[in-house]
């Protein structure tokens, strides 16, 4: 058996640190929101001259006064992302994009993707998209209040809260986009997190109607050793289909695929070092789960 | 827990079947298919367009409020009532009445019958709220007026955009509402829709009016620019004749000038005021305005009595065909503009597929690979259920023909990655209780019983987060949380019954056996 409480106050401090770390950072960096929440215009083009580089576009770009234009590489063969900050969604802006170009480059390029998003849309696909983020920990919570003590439940939302504010962080920290994807891949996550910490909660549940005479923090060890190789297991098949979706699945599942990657690892810790501690904090005892049976 | 009796056994193996057949005929040529259903391909995955158009009101309720100042001026005078200063500010008409009459007007505007101010009895509301200050009267839309509004003129411009997209041709547009003010098309195929976008932009009114030379029309005058945005014209407010008077257009050659134009057609009443209108005004400049442009301006030479005529202005081909088909299709109640647009070009759709398709096997691979060096036998079953849960979860997303985007895709692959949880979980159990328990059926029993709460609670959190995506979520996303979801009832089932059996199947045969699992 492993004993996870030696490592619990080192854990602690580590937890709250990411936490610390990812609010600051969300504060004062900020996140990378692409399109869909800052609106703008997001081209996707593939040239067929090989001689066409990031330099060369956005001095092209830079010509056009556009404002803002940001060029990166997309994958692999000639292929380059376009984002441009200014909200023209004028019936023919990117047909203006186009036909300048094509002036300054010559037809050997083509749009495979364009996505246009006016200001009023962004900001309400960003506000549905927080209120889904926190419906959804409401409903999780409610959920476990119901089915466990609301001690449970608070631990439950503790770890939750931690997956997706240290992802968010992550996604900070890296600069990388939020886009409507990676809204769904925090969903998701929620979802997963949830699901590692239910399963060893249920255990731990079962082991207080148990025993007795064991202590909560000694408990929580028991029940997470019960269910560690499940827990092990199902992260590493969840992970090869993400590392997989990672790898093979095309540019565009790939900051969703990595979203969901660091969520089921932080989701996995968190299950074992924030969920049960908190059960540890909150003096959970027989007594605890007796009163809901007896209700 | 284990046994299954026979009955039961065929049930599930005909289940099964009828799953995996209809999973199957996806992938066959929809002619020799017995089923038609298909699983959609969302417009990521098959390429197309997608456009969120917002609705302008604000001329459509300026225009009200005119034509309600008209009114009220009309019937103020019938019923012999003075007012003064009526006029139309901030979105607002305002009037003064003398106090004498004051109580009587406000019965013509509050009164459950009023002829100028309808009262919408499902909303207990009048079109119009009512301020009175002093003598000072202050008519407003009211909310549900407004709500009247916007969704009248949603309904007609729905209606033109559906008409606008069949004549450019696509292939199954898809047209929605979107609250009271948006409409969403969806042109699957379209990689370029810069033709449809440029035929939605456009209002399409269209007027004749004639030029005139000074200001003190009877109907007033205004100053409009031609087209070409050099020459501007002063033109009669008053409409000789308007769009809703054309019958048919159609692009033209003009054989004698050799010059593009197009030529339409008027109904009855249309043709009557032509007819007369061009009879008067020989010599004189009949302007073509549309949307507050002037296409050209003509001089009368003859009156054109026949119902028919021409409009010619430097039309390409291309261009008089475009105005044919607005002319058409008929004016849009108000402008729409594009507030989001989503376009994949077919090519990337196909690398898309081809790359969530190369994902999923490679997927698929390295977790039952995984699965069988893990538990074996046991992991045979997991995989014999995993492949199955996937035909069901295919087969149920087609017999709803349930739109696959890419999203959609990673969410099934995810599936596979969380769907054998329930299995190890159960296995784990089982293995647990075997510590203590030797004999295996009773043991296993134990395991399945036991380890369903922890299933059931897991599997009711990732459904919850499906669930409030698929409300709060959008197009592909939404693809994504209906394979979820779906994936769970699939994944559930397929476990308690498809794994259960296989595991009861084999552990009848091998109760005997130490250290089974």
């Amino acid at each position: 058996m492993i004993n996870f409480n030696k490592f619990y106050k080192l854990f602690n401090i580590i937890s709250l640190a990411l936490i610390v770390a990812s609010i600051l950072l969300l504060f004062f960096k900020g996140l990378n929101f692409g399109v869909d929440f800052k609106g703008g215009t997001l081209i996707e083009l593939r040239a067929s001259d090989k001689n066409i580089t990031v330099t060369s576009l956005r001095n092209k770009f830079i010509n056009m006064n556009l404002g803002d234009v940001n060029i990166k590489k997309f994958g692999n063969e000639n292929d380059f992302l376009i984002k441009i900050e200014k909200k023209d969604t004028s019936a023919n802006a990117i047909e203006m994009i186009k036909k300048d170009l094509s002036s300054a480059i010559g037809s050997s390029f083509k749009f495979r993707r364009v996505e246009n998003v006016g200001p009023k849309v962004s900001s309400e696909l960003l506000k549905s998209g927080i209120i889904a983020i926190a419906v959804s920990l409401a409903a999780m919570l409610f959920y476990i209040w119901i089915r466990f003590e609301w001690q449970f439940s608070l631990g439950a939302i503790l770890a939750l809260f931690h997956d997706v504010i240290v992802t968010l962080g992550f996604f900070s920290l890296f600069n990388l986009e939020i886009n409507l994807s990676i809204v769904a891949a925090v969903l998701t996550i929620v979802g997963y997190s949830m699901n590692d910490t239910v399963v060893i909660y249920d255990r731990v549940r079962e082991n207080l109607r148990k025993f007795s005479d064991i202590k909560i923090f000694e408990l929580t060890n028991i029940s997470i050793n019960e269910t560690l190789s499940r827990t092990l297991i199902t992260s590493m098949t969840t992970l090869l289909a993400l590392v997989s979706i990672y790898l093979f699945g095309g540019e565009i599942l790939k900051g969703f695929s990595l979203a969901m990657i660091m969520g089921v690892v932080f989701g996995t810790y968190s299950s074992i070092y924030i969920a049960n501690p908190i059960l540890v904090k909150l003096r959970v005892s027989q007594k605890t789960i007796l009163k809901e049976d007896t209700e | 827990m284990l046994y299954f009796s026979k009955l039961r056994i065929t049930l599930i193996s005909i289940i099964t079947i009828f799953f995996i057949f209809i999973a199957t005929s996806n992938f066959q040529d929809p002619e020799n298919s017995l089923i038609s259903k298909r699983i959609n391909l969302g417009l990521d995955l098959q390429g197309g367009s997608y456009l969120l158009l917002e609705i302008d009101n604000e001329p459509v309720e300026i225009q009200k409020l005119q034509n309600t100042t008209t009114i009220l001026r009309n019937y103020l005078k019938d019923k012999k009532i003075n007012f003064t200063n009526l006029r139309i500010k901030n979105k607002a008409i305002f009037f003064n009445i003398f106090k004498k009459d004051q109580q009587k007007v406000k019965s013509f505007f509050l009164d459950k019958e009023s002829e100028i101010n309808p009262y919408y009895s499902q909303y207990k509301s009048h079109q119009f709220d009512l301020i009175v200050e002093q003598n000072e009267f202050k008519l407003t839309l009211s909310k549900y007026g407004l709500i009247e509004i916007k969704t009248s003129s949603q309904d007609q411009a729905i209606e033109i955009v559906r008409r606008r997209v069949d004549e450019v041709g696509t292939n199954e547009p898809n047209i929605l509402k979107r609250g009271n003010n948006r409409i969403l098309v969806e042109l699957p195929g379209l990689d370029d829709p810069m033709r449809v976008k440029s035929l939605l932009g456009k209002t399409a009114n269209l007027t004749f009016r004639f030029v005139t030379q000074n200001n003190n029309d009877t109907f007033g005058a205004e100053i409009l620019q031609f087209e070409d945005e050099t020459n501007e014209a002063l033109v009669s407010k008053r409409i000789i004749l308007s769009g809703e008077n054309l019958l048919d257009a159609q692009p033209q050659m003009n054989n004698q000038t050799n010059e593009t134009v197009v030529s339409f057609t008027l109904d009855r009443v249309g043709a009557k005021r032509f007819g007369k209108a061009t009879s008067t005004g020989v010599g004189k400049q009949l302007a073509i305005v549309l949307d507050g442009k002037i296409v050209s301006a003509p001089v009368i030479r003859d009156a054109i009595i026949s119902g028919s005529g021409q409009i010619s202005g430097n039309f390409t081909f291309q261009s008089a065909t475009d105005l044919a088909l607005l002319l058409r299709s008929g004016a849009l109640p108000a402008p729409l503009n594009i507030i989001e647009e989503r376009t994949v070009g077919p090519d990337l759709g196909q690398d898309s597929i081809n790359a969530g398709i190369f994902a999923f096997l490679i997927g698929f691979l390295l977790v039952i690979i995984f699965m069988f060096i893990k538990y074996k036998i046991f992991g045979l079953i997991a995989n014999i259920t995993l492949l199955v849960n996937l035909f069901f979860l295919v087969g149920i997303l087609t017999i709803f023909e349930a739109t696959l985007t890419l999203p959609g895709i990673a969410g099934i692959i995810l599936t596979v990655g969380m769907a054998v949880d329930a299995n190890v979980l159960i296995f784990e159990r089982i293995k647990e209780e075997s510590k203590n328990e030797k004999n295996n059926i009773i043991a296993f029993d134990t395991g399945y019983i036991k380890s369903k709460t922890a299933i059931l609670d897991a599997n009711i959190t990732t459904l919850i987060a499906a669930i409030i995506l698929f409300f709060m979520g959008s197009g592909p996303i939404k693809g994504f949380s209906v394979t979820l979801a779906t994936g769970i009832f699939t994944t559930l089932f397929s476990v308690y019954f498809i794994a259960r059996m296989l595991t009861g199947l084999y552990v009848s045969r091998n109760k005997e056996k130490i250290n089974l699992i």
